[in-house]
């Protein structure tokens, strides 16, 4: 269709094409995809916005972030960084005893982007820095509503 | 960002467009693609490749920021999306074009007007815009060849956010820690050749209303042999302040008044970022070559609830030398096609019912 309407008055039309060639440098971080055998796996639930459970399984070591993404679940928007900690897009927010339970405290760069999040709470954590152990078996985290990523201005 | 839509997508296999390729644009095709299974997406473009800002405005010591070209690449890839490059609205097609061929059209062709000051010599040289400095050590096309020299020991930022914070964060780095970022060769060559020993961020308001982020100036305070400098007396009654705030400004403005406090491991360093507060630029002071040498500005002070408190003009008076300037008070959207009801002095479009 789009032939129909495009007025030819550059010389290059010839540059109509698909161009996805980014140039970023890689990552030195990167997601972590572990699979494993159904033995060590930890049950997590998410709790959308609207309500509705979501339980999957991960493997302890993974991050909530992980979980997410060897899971294949669509969470508008979540962890556009890939668990770089530079956005705030993998912001959940936890129980208060599931987030005592967790052996760090967040750091201060954590803090940082959580201070950028929608919807903060004092239980809220980032889920790429969030990492599965046996005793965190069956918890379940809310997905905040909306994703704010770091910059506006 | 605006956005329009012409929504009739009552027809089974809606066709959509999107101008602009930046993340509205494709946050936009992956709702629409989501939610309108049936649906196609063309996007076009004005510059030859994607993703706007995130190519050409996240700075280049930031490559993980833009790892969310990777969630848009798989949009791209999708079979019902088209992207055409090198197509500018406005110029090569038409609003009514479009509108004609499509059954919505969602404009997030992004903001890229940067505001001016409008005060006296502001044309003057080595005034620039932060938009085309970024641009500029990005690689932007139109921005190669900015005419500006680093041939100076101090350099004004008017403005304090984000924006402003990375061109002082590049000005300031150790050219070494730049050179293994993908940086564009042409501003490394100058920028090792820089003179700058003093960067000021001027603001019109206080410490308490600072629009930079916590992380961008946490990270200012651990550049190697550069020490941030506050005017103390402007940080009165910040600390009293601070307690009744909400947990991110607080957080932030601990960090301020930590740095502010004398600190042993940054005293033999180089070179300096000055924060400063309460000030209004009123006219660019230029030699007779028409090149600034510094900046007047008004002194403001503060007046209203500490939670809209606005600067307002004193009779005092401080002019601030400065061998380059840097504009970063806030973007607006253009109106790039006469068919867009577009409020000029918002510079934004004019909401109609049915249309977002
Ligand atoms: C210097 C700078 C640094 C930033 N750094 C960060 C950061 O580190 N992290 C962060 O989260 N945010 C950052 N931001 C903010 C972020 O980049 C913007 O909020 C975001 O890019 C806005 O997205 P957008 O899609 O609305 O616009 P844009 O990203 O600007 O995309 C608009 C696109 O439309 C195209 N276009 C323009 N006119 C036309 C036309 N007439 N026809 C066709 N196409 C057209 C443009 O070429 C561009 O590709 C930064 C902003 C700036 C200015
Ligand atoms: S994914 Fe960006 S901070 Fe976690």
């Amino acid at each position: 269709m789009y032939r129909n309407i495009i007025k030819v008055s550059r010389g290059n039309v010839s540059h109509i094409r698909r161009i996805f060639s980014p140039s970023p440098p890689p990552s030195h971080f990167g997601l972590r995809r572990n699979y494993s055998n159904k033995t060590d796996q930890i049950k997590v639930t998410f709790k959308k916005h609207n309500g509705e459970l979501i339980t999957v399984s991960g493997k302890e070591g993974d991050s909530l972030l992980d979980v997410i993404v060897n899971n294949n679940l669509d969470f508008d928007g979540f962890g556009a960084c890939e668990g770089t900690l530079t956005c705030s897009t993998c912001h959940v927010i936890l129980k208060q005893e599931d987030y005592d339970k967790l052996p760090n405290r967040p750091t201060d760069e954590e803090l940082d982007m959580l201070d950028l999040a929608y919807d903060l709470t004092d239980t809220s954590r980032l889920g790429c820095q969030v990492v599965l152990s046996k005793d965190l078996e069956g918890l379940t985290v809310q997905v905040p509503a909306t994703v704010n990523d770091a910059r506006s201005s | 960002m605006m956005k329009r839509v012409y929504s009739t997508i009552s027809q089974l296999k809606p066709n959509v467009c999107i101008v602009g390729s930046g993340p509205a644009g494709f946050y936009c095709a992956q709702q629409i693609l989501k939610l309108l299974p049936q649906s196609t997406v063309d996007i076009y473009e004005k510059l030859p490749v994607p993703f706007g800002l995130v190519r050409y405005g996240v700075a280049p010591d930031h490559p993980e920021v833009k790892n969310v070209i990777n969630t848009f690449t798989k949009t791209g890839d999708n079979p019902r999306v088209n992207f055409y490059g090198n197509i500018c609205l406005g110029q090569d097609i038409s609003l009514g074009d479009l509108t004609n061929a499509y059954h919505a059209v969602v404009l997030t062709y992004g903001a890229d007007n940067d505001k001016k000051l409008n005060i006296p010599g502001e044309d003057g040289k080595n005034i620039i815009s932060a938009r085309s400095f970024v641009g500029w050590y990005n690689g932007l096309p139109e921005d190669a060849s900015l005419d500006l020299s680093l041939d100076c020991e101090e350099a004004t930022i008017l403005g304090q956010g984000n924006v402003a914070m990375d061109v002082a964060r590049i000005l300031l780095s150790p050219v070494d820690q730049l050179k293994s970022t993908d940086i564009t060769e042409h501003s490394l060559e100058k920028l090792s050749t820089s003179r700058i020993k003093s960067v000021n961020l001027v603001g019109r308001r206080g410490a308490l209303q600072v629009a930079f982020t916590i992380k961008e100036f946490r990270e200012m305070t651990k550049l190697p042999h550069v020490q941030t400098v506050f005017r103390n007396e402007q940080l009165c009654g910040v600390h009293e302040a601070s307690a009744t705030l909400a947990r991110p400004r607080k957080r932030l403005t601990e960090l301020i008044l930590k740095t502010s406090n004398p600190d042993e491991s940054k005293s033999n360093c180089s070179k300096y970022f000055r924060p400063i507060f309460l000030r209004s630029p009123t006219e660019f002071k230029l030699n007779d070559n028409g090149a600034i040498t510094g900046i007047n500005f008004a002194v403001n002070r503060l007046e209203g609830p500490l939670d809209n408190q606005q600067a307002l003009v004193t009779e005092d008076t401080e002019l601030i030398p400065s061998g380059i300037a840097f504009r970063s008070i806030g973007y607006q959207s253009r109106c790039v096609d006469s068919d867009i009801p577009f409020n000029e002095k918002s510079c934004t479009v004019i909401p109609k019912e049915g249309e977002f």
